[in-house]
């Protein structure tokens, strides 16, 4: 496993998979200090209160990572499809499989491999972007840690549901469908918020059951919770709770431990029934 | 080698293999020697990748029984004393030469004292020497067939199964694989080689399996296979009388010019050459040894075919 862990990161960084990534992180850094900047400029000649400027940069931030959230929902894609499906269409599979090695084997190296990239990927921009904000608006999010940690799972979360596609999938429809099932996701949290608003318990009880189908939104709300600041939930819990709740980008307390913890356990799951199906399968 | 080198090399028995509607092996049955260099021929579509595939486990079947090197079909640990190159080669394109052998070495477990070595010899073995340290993206067809050979060979494998292994090379490199391929059977290997290339086999091979629609047609050395006793013979202006007049030394055939005759005594072609010369005819070519595979093939093929149609 660990031989095609290694094998997938040389060849992320030797395709120039890395680089990209790396290279993209450091103009989107760039291309959020400097937006904060001008905001945060702006807002002080006006004479905003410090108080405002930061609730404000607050949700900048949290609309950056909701960006940044997608950008690794297609990276996940794009490097998870191709990791067993495309070593399956071009052939270069076959040599290695006739090897004495279980294909689970190679499943979980692949996992391992992209996992290794995809997060390193995260917690890099993640913290760059985090800090960059610190540097020009002197605003630091209660948890960035915290934060980032679940930016990371909800991108492993992504990671998995395709590669495991792929096991057993065209390669584009793979990363196609993981795509999709990450925008219904988000909407599903959505609309699990609208329907307590609204008080629709059927639409409640689909969307809370979608969430846990796929973990990506729950995970999302994680990411938000540590972005957001203390004042801004003490202002929502004074008004209307529930409507704030609907709000995808508000969040008054991180996932249940619950909730992480099968998030954990789904992986596995996915993982093994890949691993399963993909022992089955003709080559 | 363990105490199981009495078992075949190779034994399938009445093996079915179907992918949807399609039956690519039809109740084949197969064995092969340990220390054997059988050619798998058959046209496309016969089942050779298919029957392949199964002895590594890669595809499985859906009734039949077999067992490769004494263990069951697709054995992790036996997979291990198995070299392969399959049909569609391809290796990383991102990794050198010399990194694809070392995955290899690592991927077929052998020992790290032994890996160093084994890379160089492979290397060495398919004239990739000079070229190790190059991206296999910037490779040739050819030279990633040689690659590919070198894969299966690391390690000095017990099985060597190559799966067209000439197909991407030129003529040199096919004297190449000849060469190898015979190096590898006189250290003790078994090698199965597939092919629809009949003279590659011919030259090669000490036993040749025909398939045909999934099931093994005909099997045995290439002497018992192609009717050695026999000539073929180029001739002009042979009227019927004396085409007539060569049955008396057996059964005869015409292909454009030349004539065969088959199952005849190798002493008694002068008295052919005569028989034709006495009736009017002109002799260009002799050939003693009968009919060639090529000629076995088609006859064999096309019999099975005529067997397959007489099915209600």
């Amino acid at each position: 496993m660990i031989v095609i862990a290694r094998l997938t990161i040389r060849e992320l960084v030797r395709r120039r998979v890395v680089f990209v990534l790396m290279a993209l992180s450091i103009v989107s850094v760039v291309l959020v200090g400097w937006g904060l900047e001008r905001l945060v400029s702006i807002a002080r000649a006006d004479g905003s209160a410090e108080i405002r400027i930061q609730i404000g940069v607050s949700q900048v931030l949290i609309l950056v990572a909701f960006m940044f959230s997608f950008v690794l929902a297609m990276t996940a894609a794009f490097v998870g499809a191709p990791a067993i499906g495309g070593d399956l269409e071009s052939g270069v599979a076959l040599a290695m499989l006739a090897r004495p090695i279980r294909r689970a084997e190679v499943l979980l190296g692949r996992w391992l491999g992209c996992a290794c990239v995809v997060v390193a990927y995260t917690v890099l921009s993640g913290l760059l972007a985090i800090w960059a904000a610190l540097l020009v608006s002197g605003y630091g999010p209660p948890e960035p840690v915290l934060a980032v940690a679940f930016l990371a799972a909800q991108s492993l979360v992504l990671l998995t549901l395709t590669l495991a596609l792929g096991s057993v999938l065209p390669s584009i429809a793979a990363g196609a469908i993981a795509v999709v099932a990450f925008g219904l996701g988000w909407m599903a949290g959505v609309m699990a918020g609208v329907a307590a608003v609204l008080g629709v318990q059927l639409l409640g009880q689909v969307a809370e059951v979608s969430r846990w189908i796929l973990p990506s939104d729950g995970l999302w709300r994680g990411v938000v919770y540590g972005l957001e600041p203390p004042i801004v939930v003490l202002i929502a819990a004074g008004r209307a709770p529930e409507i704030a709740s609907a709000n995808p980008f508000y969040a008054s307390a991180p996932p249940p431990l619950a909730f992480v913890a099968w998030s954990v356990i789904w992986v596995g799951l996915v993982l093994g029934v890949a691993a399963w199906w993909f022992e089955q399968r003709d080559l | 080698m363990t105490a199981s080198v009495s078992t075949p090399a190779i034994e399938l028995d009445g093996i079915v293999k179907t992918y949807g509607r399609t039956t690519a092996l039809d109740g084949l049955s197969l064995q092969v020697g340990r220390g054997e260099l059988v050619g798998l021929l058959g046209p496309n579509g016969a089942g050779k990748t298919t029957a392949v595939k199964l002895l590594l486990g890669l595809t499985r079947p859906n009734r039949g029984q077999g067992r490769v090197l004494g263990a069951p079909l697709g054995d992790r640990a036996t997979r291990g004393r198995i070299g392969y190159l399959p049909e569609l080669f391809r290796y990383q394109p991102y990794l050198r030469a010399r990194e694809v052998l070392r995955l290899h070495t690592e991927l077929a477990r052998v020992p790290t004292a032994r890996r160093a070595a084994a890379i160089e010899d492979a290397l060495a073995l398919v004239g990739l020497g000079d070229r190790a340290d190059d991206p296999v993206g910037g490779f040739s067809k050819g030279m990633q067939q040689r690659l590919g050979l070198g894969v299966a060979l690391l390690g000095e494998p017990e099985l060597i199964l190559l799966d067209e292994p000439t197909s991407a090379l030129d003529p040199i490199g096919r004297t190449d694989v000849r060469t190898i391929v015979r190096r590898a059977r006189d250290r003790g290997a078994t090698v199965v080689l597939n092919s629809h290339l009949l003279t590659e086999v011919e030259r090669v091979c000490d036993r040749v399996v025909i398939l045909h629609r999934g099931r093994a047609i005909a099997s045995g050395a290439l002497d018992e296979i192609v009717a050695r006793d026999g000539v073929r013979i180029r001739v002009t202006d042979l009227d019927a009388n004396g085409r007539e007049a060569l049955r008396t030394f057996g059964p005869t055939g015409a292909d454009g010019e030349w004539l065969t005759i088959d199952g005849v005594d190798p002493a008694r072609i002068p008295d052919i050459v005569a028989s034709i010369v006495a009736s009017g005819g002109r002799v260009h070519a002799v050939e003693p040894g009968g009919g060639s595979l090529e000629a076995r093939f088609l006859e064999l093929i096309a019999g099975a075919g005529s067997v397959e149609s007489d099915r209600p």
